[in-house]
């Protein structure tokens, strides 16, 4: 039984990324979307520490659209995090038994 | 994660956010395009909360924008998708078909239900998440 | 395989701010009748919803916290409070209202039960479909 965990707020004004790590089993996965995108960028930010530190027990991915609306490229993302499309989400969602939103 | 291989997986979407303010229906479009695009089956997608407001046909955003409801229902036209608005969340935000309008004296042409939207109550939303192998929640 | 669902309602959103809290509890009382297996998880925020001595009357709109109370006659009888999110907020067990159910002996036993963090995110991940709202 796995769960894909999809966060959906900024981590710089919401709890929902911590309280979804915090949370988060070994063998899941978390996906962020829409707002939730800006805290992978890569530096020295408490979220992209608190992504570093989830990994790899739990795999961390982002919604490539998202961050291209946001303005943050492809490459200046923390590393080890996986970039995917629509497509991508779908097959997320469609390997893990369940998807659980950190709304 | 195991390699499904092609393998059909039947999803219920959940919507729970108006159109235009928050981004969640328009990433439950997405989703579900991506997901009908791919082979999958979409059991239902469900409104609810402000997600009702995705239904009205009463929308005009202008020319150059998307148009929320317009891409909802043509979805729907297209892959015969259920979608499903909650009657009670609708009552309270003035989502309106026929049927309601007449039995709430709202007068004739009140209704506004987009084409391809229905209204019914929240055991269809249970039923989705019963019947669908993933149930897959958009909101705030 | 049995044909009932594991169901979770995560709850992680303070009451009156915003309708989540009331719909939610709209969707479970209706889903009651669907004989799954149901779960609620109050956790973040969302353990507000359980305080005791809520007063809506100032805010002008109905006070659906007495609902909770009626969950044991719908036949919910799991609510768990995740401890660490009490914590988190200076509230402890005492804070919350009272809610019962009827145990096979006939006696009113809590509906309530305090669980850390790591119990609940297991009981997060034994479930089938996960509500959030």
């Amino acid at each position: 039984m796995s769960t894909l965990h999809t966060v959906n707020k900024s981590p710089f004004e919401r709890g929902s990324l911590a309280s979804a790590l915090a949370h988060a089993l070994p063998g899941d996965a978390v996906l962020l979307i829409e707002d939730a995108v800006v805290g992978v960028r890569a530096g020295e930010t408490a979220a992209a520490q608190a992504l570093k530190a989830a990994m790899p027990g739990c795999a961390i991915h982002v919604l490539g659209p998202d961050l291209a609306a946001r303005g943050i490229a492809a490459d200046g993302v923390v590393d080890g995090v996986t970039i995917v499309d629509y497509g991508g989400f779908v097959d997320l969602a469609a390997a893990h038994d369940k998807v659980q939103a950190w709304l | 994660m195991e390699d499904l291989g092609g393998l059909v997986v039947k999803f219920a979407v959940v919507v729970n956010e108006g159109p235009y303010t928050h981004q969640a229906s328009d990433t439950a479009y997405q989703f579900t395009k991506s997901a009908l695009d791919k082979g999958h089956e979409i059991f239902r997608v469900f409104f609810y909360h402000d997600g009702v407001n995705n239904a009205t046909r009463l929308t005009v955003p202008p020319q150059d924008e998307r148009n929320v409801q317009k891409n909802w229902s043509e979805l729907a036209e297209k892959h015969s998708l259920d979608m499903v608005v909650c009657i009670a969340a609708a009552q309270r935000r003035g989502i309106l078909d026929a049927d309601e309008a007449k039995r709430h004296g709202k007068g004739d042409g009140s209704a506004n239900i987009a084409p391809g939207f229905r209204i019914s109550g929240l055991g269809q939303l249970i039923e989705a998440g019963i019947q669908a192998d993933r149930l897959v929640v958009f909101g705030d | 395989m049995s044909d009932s669902k594991r169901f979770l309602y995560v709850n992680r959103k303070a009451p009156h701010g915003t309708v989540y809290a009331l719909e939610s509890l709209e969707v479970v009382l209706i889903g009651a009748a669907f004989e799954q297996d149901v779960s609620l998880a109050f956790l973040d925020d969302g353990v507000f919803q359980l305080v005791k001595r809520q007063v809506t009357t100032g805010i002008g709109v109905k006070n659906f916290a007495p609902t909770y109370r009626a969950l044991g006659d719908y036949d919910v009888k799991k609510l768990f409070v995740e401890r660490e999110s009490l914590e988190e907020r200076g509230l402890t067990e005492d804070d919350l209202m009272e809610v019962t159910h009827e145990n096979d002996d006939e006696e009113d036993v809590s509906s309530i039960e305090i669980v850390d963090r790591a119990r609940m995110a297991e009981i997060m991940a034994a479930q089938d479909v996960v509500l959030s709202f």
